[in-house]
């Protein structure tokens, strides 16, 4: 197993100079570009030691101060056996909000996949079972975009009435 | 009492007989989604007691009850499933909305959350309180055991008349809030906030 830790050259001499990195206290955070991501995290998991995916999240950035890219999609990757954690981070665009799905390399991204999908409409190519996993099959917004408003578009008003007399 | 009839028979008519009888054996079906479905357990439980009331017989087959107490809560996903379950229930039935949220929504105005469940099914007693206190849910009972005396047929006639949605209808103030949120008309502030943009 992989005991020493991972270094940003390391990375960039492997997959080019496209990937950047930044840190936040001891957090490290690499930002890859969506077509390298899958290999990025491969190469990570299968090489690196990277065994356990703690969280796929996604972040919407409209109207944020400087901000440049709509979202990030951010998976976070512990590995168990040096205790070393790395935060990968993703940017997408409108219209093409679609990244490759890492449940072949995770078996839990399935469903944090599926959370991401739910609240941002962002895609996930390859996954095996695609659909919502919060929300009713039947909605068709995307719930924690920032353009999305608070009370939503009156889904919550989209039911039958029943009145005494008919039930 | 009437001369030659002999004891322990009284006259009555039948609906009233058989109001005496639903009304003292109230069968509640608690839909508990929420910090509300606490305190129907705590009404239930020794201290209260629901039981004083013949109410204590707590199902969880619609199908053998006749009083929807629907304590918590309603999310979107919810909704169809309290829909069905109040139809599952047989005549004649009623529902007590339990708390602010069942009643109106209470604190979560959010896009998932329905906004009182009397817009969708009907309600027969409003319980005010987050949540309320035990009393408050058997003051309820009560207060339904006396409408049920007061009003109830023993074929549920009563029921025929209420072709009205109980809630707010169409949802004109509510609709009228959220469209203007969603588009900004200019020189127009709503709650002293700028609408959202796209």
């Amino acid at each position: 197993m992989m005991t020493t830790m991972l270094t940003f050259d390391e990375i960039n001499a492997k997959f080019g100079p496209e990937i950047k990195e930044s840190s936040f206290r001891d957090n490290r955070r690499v930002h890859v570009p969506p077509a390298a991501l899958f290999d990025v995290l491969g190469w990570l998991k299968n090489d690196r030691g990277f065994d356990m995916l703690v969280d796929v999240t996604a972040v919407d950035y409209l109207e944020y101060p400087g901000a440049v890219d709509r979202f990030n999609v951010v998976y976070m990757l512990l590995n168990m056996a040096s205790k070393e954690r790395l935060v990968v981070k993703t940017a997408v665009n409108p219209p093409e909000l679609e990244l490759p799905s890492a449940v072949s390399l995770w078996r839990g991204a399935d469903w944090m996949e599926r959370e991401v999908f739910d609240m941002f409409g962002i895609t996930f190519a390859g996954h095996p079972d695609h659909r919502r996993i919060l929300m009713p099959d039947e909605f068709t917004a995307f719930p924690l975009r920032k353009d999305y408003p608070c009370k939503g578009y009156g889904e919550r008003h989209n039911f039958p009435v029943l009145t005494r007399a008919e039930s | 009492m009437a001369v030659g009839m002999p004891e322990n028979i009284f006259l009555t008519k039948l609906d009233a007989a058989a109001n005496w009888a639903r009304s003292n054996s109230l069968w509640p079906m608690p839909f508990a989604t929420a910090c509300c479905g606490i305190e129907l357990m705590a009404t239930a439980s020794s201290r209260h007691d629901i039981a004083r009331f013949g109410a204590e017989v707590m199902r969880f087959s619609p199908r053998q009850c006749d009083l929807l107490i629907v304590a918590g809560r309603v999310v979107m996903k919810m909704l169809p499933v309290l829909q069905r379950i109040w139809q599952q229930m047989p005549e004649p039935k009623w529902c007590i909305s339990m708390g602010a949220c069942a009643c109106t929504g209470g604190v979560f105005d959010t896009y998932a959350v329905v906004q009182g469940v009397d817009r969708f099914i009907p309600v027969d007693m409003y319980v005010p309180g987050c949540p309320p206190r035990p009393e408050q849910l058997i003051a309820a009972v009560i207060e339904m055991q006396a409408k049920i005396t007061r009003t109830g047929t023993l074929d549920g006639r009563e029921f025929a008349a209420r072709t009205t949605p109980t809630g707010p209808q169409p949802f004109d103030v509510d609709e009228l809030r959220r469209r203007r949120e969603v588009t900004p008309v200019p020189g127009l502030e709503i709650y002293g906030q700028t609408p959202i943009r796209n």
